[in-house]
């Protein structure tokens, strides 16, 4: 079951967005993720999608792997839209049956913020699926390495952030082989009351938070014994570079946003 | 409980791009009160074929047969219990799996879950840790207070205690001291021998595979290499050493004593009895200068 999971994974592939600098990748995120709320009828949501899937196209990553593992994603944003229907009571009634009523205004809100929400995710993961964790660190520092003079830990919250992006795979193995571990003496995971189910958890968790605390001390002990001393000095293996397809990629989604300026009611 | 795989495959993270073949046509036969070894190099799938043997993994193809359920991969299997009951898997270094207060605790844990009470299971457990070389007073402390040896011998207590019909081993003394690895395997091969548990064992030790099993199979990326008597398997080292596969010690003993007096032993020896028995009849029929 943790094998279809997509979060903080890496997906070699040889395509333009696998081969763009990550910085690129970053701003662009970061953008989109503004840009998102401008959209708010059809046809700026639409490019959206259009944009979204042409960037997933684009990365060659296969889409039965990436909605397989948004899964769960998707019973979220299915709860999403079902909110919105239930609590919107605005705009004439477009449907009903007994109490219940659908509004107009609920039906629109649900469609466009699970939509909203569905590309932030799908977006986000094309990002994860294509840049390595340590590519993203590397982007995420440079892009931050002004804030440095304010004093702020930029290279601090990057190592942070890489070694919980580097360990989310980790994770998932280990939590595989103590589940089989524990369903080999008896425990239950997938079936049974929803009582024996939750108590199933602590066999599960106990395990997992005493290998990831011993894992966290091994790998500072391993990091202090290779002279490992914070940002201050360190040089860079790995040069970033920003090419014309990053350039022109930042081009694209200004022209979107313009778009959707434009065509936003 | 007889336990018997027929052209068993099995395909990891199937519909992702990480999809990998791990096992194909594995076929094997384990009848009750077996002592199998399975041998092979490190990803050879030896591993993911033990996980088929209490259904923690079904496969892809082929089918698994544990006693009388049949597992293969378009049927859904319910009440898998019975079986996880009967087959008690020792997982490669299984201290991972300790979670509870108290070793006690912990080694009662799996009886429990298959329905032994606690007043059972605790007799169970004073029977298990003392089987695998620990002192009663170690049942109070927490197993996180343990050295890595010690958690190794309550894990593999917990399994015991579930009193399965077959034991499964995965590396079971790896990073072991030597003491520590024959003092354990001892003990697996003593309850092998009274309670006729099956029992399969997964190990790096040429050692241990030719003195306590009963059959070995050779995996070799992903299939089965060759299945034999330890006898059958190491009489003919070339080819395991071509395989960058060890020989125990005393078949290599045996080869080098072969080859420098240009002579032929009458058998293929396994332990320093046997070779001492060889040399020492060579030595009194004054063949050898
Ligand atoms: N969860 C998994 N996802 C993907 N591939 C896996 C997974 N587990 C194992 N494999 C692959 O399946 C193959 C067989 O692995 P397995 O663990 O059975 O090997 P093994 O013979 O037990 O090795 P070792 O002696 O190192 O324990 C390996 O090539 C491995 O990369
Ligand atoms: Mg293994």
């Amino acid at each position: 079951m943790m094998e279809k999971m997509i979060f903080g994974r890496y997906v070699p592939a040889d395509s333009v967005i696998h081969k763009m600098d990550p910085r690129s990748k970053l701003i662009i995120i970061f953008l989109f993720v503004c840009i998102v709320f401008i959209a708010n009828n059809a046809i700026t949501y639409g490019a959206l999608v259009v944009y979204t899937f042409l960037m997933l196209g684009l990365s060659k990553v296969p889409m039965r792997f990436v909605f397989g593992g948004l899964k769960l994603v998707f019973i979220l944003i299915l709860f999403t839209f079902l909110l919105h229907i239930f609590l919107t009571k605005e705009g004439p009634v477009i449907f009903e049956l007994g109490w219940f009523k659908v509004y107009e205004e609920g039906l629109r809100q649900g469609i466009f913020i699970s939509l909203r929400f569905f590309l932030l995710i799908l977006m986000t993961s094309i990002l994860t699926l294509t840049t390595t964790p340590i590519a993203i660190t590397d982007g995420l520092e440079t892009l931050l390495g002004p804030l440095k003079k304010v004093k702020f830990p930029v290279h601090e919250l990057a190592l942070m952030m890489s070694i919980a992006l580097r360990f989310i795979p980790t994770l998932m193995q280990e939590t595989d082989k103590i589940m089989k571990a524990q369903t080999a003496r008896g425990v239950d995971f997938t079936s049974g009351p929803v009582k024996d189910r939750v108590k199933a958890v602590i066999p599960l968790l106990i395990p997992l938070f005493v290998s990831s605390f011993k894992r966290a001390e091994e790998l500072a002990t391993a990091m202090e014994a290779r002279g490992y001393r914070g940002g201050e000095g360190r040089t860079r293996y790995r040069q970033l570079s920003w090419g014309l397809t990053d350039t022109m990629m930042i081009l694209l989604l200004a022209a979107l946003t313009v778009l959707l300026i434009v065509f936003r009611t | 409980m007889d336990i018997s795989l027929k052209n068993v495959e099995y395909r990891y993270q199937v519909d992702t791009p990480f999809e990998r073949l791990a096992i194909k046509d594995v076929s094997i036969d384990i009848p009750a009160g077996t002592f199998l070894a399975i041998i092979g190099h490190t990803g050879s799938g030896k591993s993911t074929v033990l996980q088929h043997l209490n259904a923690l993994l079904k496969p892809t193809g082929g089918e698994v047969v544990l006693g009388d359920k049949v597992i293969t991969a378009d049927k859904k299997q319910k009440n898998l219990k019975e079986v996880r009951q009967r087959v008690g898997i020792v997982f490669q270094f299984p201290e991972h799996q300790l979670f509870e207060e108290t070793v006690e605790k912990d080694i009662c844990f799996g009886p429990m879950n298959f329905g032994v009470s606690e007043k059972e299971a605790k007799i169970r457990a004073r029977e298990a840790i003392a089987h695998v070389g620990l002192s009663e007073e170690i049942l109070e402390k927490s197993p996180f207070d343990l050295s890595g040896g010690q958690m190794r011998r309550v894990a593999i207590a917990g399994v015991l205690a579930m009193n399965p019909d077959v034991i499964v081993l995965d590396e079971p003394t790896a990073g072991l001291d030597p003491r520590g690895r024959k003092e354990i395997m001892d003990m697996f091969s003593d309850l092998h021998k009274q309670r006729k548990l099956s029992t399969i064992l997964v190990t790096h030790s040429m050692e241990d595979a030719s003195r306590y099993a009963d059959k070995i199979v050779i995996m070799h990326s992903g299939q089965v290499y060759r299945t034999g008597t330890p006898l059958e398997i190491f009489s003919n080292p070339e080819e395991l050493i071509k395989m960058g596969l060890d020989v125990p010690e005393v078949v290599k003993f045996q080869q080098k004593l072969e080859r420098a007096f240009q002579r032929k032993f009458s058998k293929t020896c396994l332990t320093i009895e046997e070779i001492t028995e060889e040399i020492s009849s060579f030595l009194k029929r004054g063949d050898v200068q």
